[in-house]
């Protein structure tokens, strides 16, 4: 595929496996450049982006080391594991972060929620959704101040039975037209307050060998999972989607 | 003025009447009515999916356009289709690392340009048999005549779905933008169906049956001026 082809050549096998060929070949070496080049900017503005989220749960003045980086892995009960940002003020666990996920209109809703020390909700925000545009994306904060309402909520406050949207009995308000995906969120932040209460001990405990915390007043085994977490970043590049 | 200036202009603006009115993508080749559909719920969707085909079509003429002397007919749409999924994932992946607020309020429409027939006919029919400057004219042309529609039946559906025009549209263009955002009508309940697929199809319809009508009116408003010319 050099340059005038003669249309007798043009019209051989090889030159047309060669065109296609070169220009796949040619394709693939710009878009692996692109992506090298592209790669660390986009996992850093995607850790940013992460932080900020984890900022907006966990406000400030409420701690004063980096809980993006104060990750505890929980154990739940199925099995699985929940990676927990912590919230320390002077070394005592003052908040907790961690992903859950609601099962929305149009696929997994993953939503990031902070808890104080005393089980009331700091915040909740919407990492990702597929929700309908324009119907189920009130669920994210700049578009609308709904999920807003779960601020300051408790299970002391509202009994975990009555966490449903208007249309279930409950007082969450739903939007016209998705009734699902509020619903889906609501259920992910009370299934997520359930499992704080269910491991608050383990959640609020403070680690021996945490990173900025003092030495606990009744000595407790170390969380091995915690001496296996991997770098924060690292940890953020394979984790988020 | 330079005469060959002047009859590239004249080309130019033929090109850009094409694009936007005479053989618009959507309105009178009917290609690309999948992203249209999908993506029309507010007037802010529609340009933000306009502007992203339209710097695809562009782009993607001139690849079509540089490579069309070595292209043969027998391999030339999986080469297409080659270059305008490369150039799409280019952008989406440049977009993501420096545009990152944009991307996060465009990206769902980025991989949807590579479903979009109406960039894989243009290479087809036009970028590969004309010079390069041409084609990258009429892949313009053609964006902004996709992106013209896009507005429109995003605001049709827009204002009788929700009340609103524009709405988030800071989110797409920055807070600069955000006097775009226009609420019509306040504490309005919305209508459903406008916002849902179905009202899609019914607004694409008035839309083109308005365009049918007019151009009916204008063939009917010069067929008489020409008659006595041509049939004394």
């Amino acid at each position: 595929m050099t340059t005038v082809a003669q249309p007798t050549y043009r019209k051989r096998v090889g030159y047309q496996a060669t065109l296609l060929g070169g220009i796949a070949l040619l394709a693939s070496a710009v878009l692996v450049i692109a992506d090298l080049q592209t790669r660390d900017t986009i996992a850093e503005r995607r850790a940013e982006d992460f932080r900020r989220t984890l900022e907006q749960v966990l406000p400030a003045q409420m701690h004063d080391n980096r809980p993006q980086e104060d990750i505890h892995i929980l154990r739940t009960d199925d099995g699985r594991t929940l990676e927990v940002y912590r919230a320390r003020q002077e070394g005592r666990v003052s908040g907790v972060a961690f992903r859950v996920q609601g099962r929305g209109y149009a696929g997994p809703i993953h939503i990031l929620m902070g808890v104080d020390a005393a089980g009331e909700v700091l915040g909740v925000r919407v990492l990702q959704h597929k929700e309908t545009p324009g119907l189920g994306d009130k669920i994210e904060v700049n578009r609308d101040p709904w999920i807003l309402a779960f601020d300051g909520l408790s299970f002391a406050a509202l009994p975990a039975p009555r966490w449903a949207v208007k249309k279930d009995g409950g007082p969450f308000d739903q939007f016209t037209g998705a009734t699902i995906t509020p619903r889906a969120v609501v259920n992910a932040v009370r299934d997520g307050l359930t499992l704080f209460h269910a491991h608050q001990s383990e959640l609020l405990q403070r680690a021996p060998d945490g990173p900025d915390g003092p030495m606990p007043m009744t000595p407790e085994a170390p969380v091995p999972a915690d001496t296996s977490t991997p770098p924060p970043d690292q940890y953020l590049q394979e984790t988020l989607p | 003025m330079n005469p060959s200036v002047k009859a590239l202009f004249e080309d130019y603006r033929r090109l850009f009447r094409d694009g936007i009115w005479d053989n618009n993508v959507v309105m009178a080749q009917m290609l690309a009515l999948c992203p249209l559909l999908a993506v029309t719920g507010t007037a802010t969707n529609g340009l933000g999916m306009g502007l992203a085909t339209t710097f695809v079509m562009v782009a993607s003429g001139l690849l079509v356009s540089m490579f069309r002397t070595i292209i043969t007919p027998e391999v030339r749409i999986p080469v297409f289709i080659l270059l305008i999924a490369s150039l799409v994932t280019l952008v989406d992946l440049v977009m993501n690392a420096y545009l990152y607020e944009m991307h996060k309020a465009l990206g769902l429409f980025i991989p949807l340009i590579v479903t979009n027939c109406a960039i894989l006919g243009r290479a087809e029919s036009f970028a590969s048999r004309q010079p390069v400057h041409r084609a990258m004219v009429d892949g313009l042309a053609m964006g902004v005549g996709f992106t013209v529609i896009l507005v429109v039946l995003g605001a049709v559906r827009e204002i009788p779905g929700s009340g609103t025009l524009f709405a988030d549209a800071h989110l797409l263009l920055g807070e600069r933008f955000a006097w775009m955002e226009l609420t019509l009508i306040p504490e309005y309940r919305g209508f459903l169906l406008m916002i849902l697929p179905p009202g899609a199809f019914l607004a694409l319809g008035f839309i083109l049956a308005g365009k049918r009508v007019l151009d009916a009116r204008l063939a009917a408003r010069t067929a008489p001026a020409a008659d006595p010319a041509t049939s004394p």
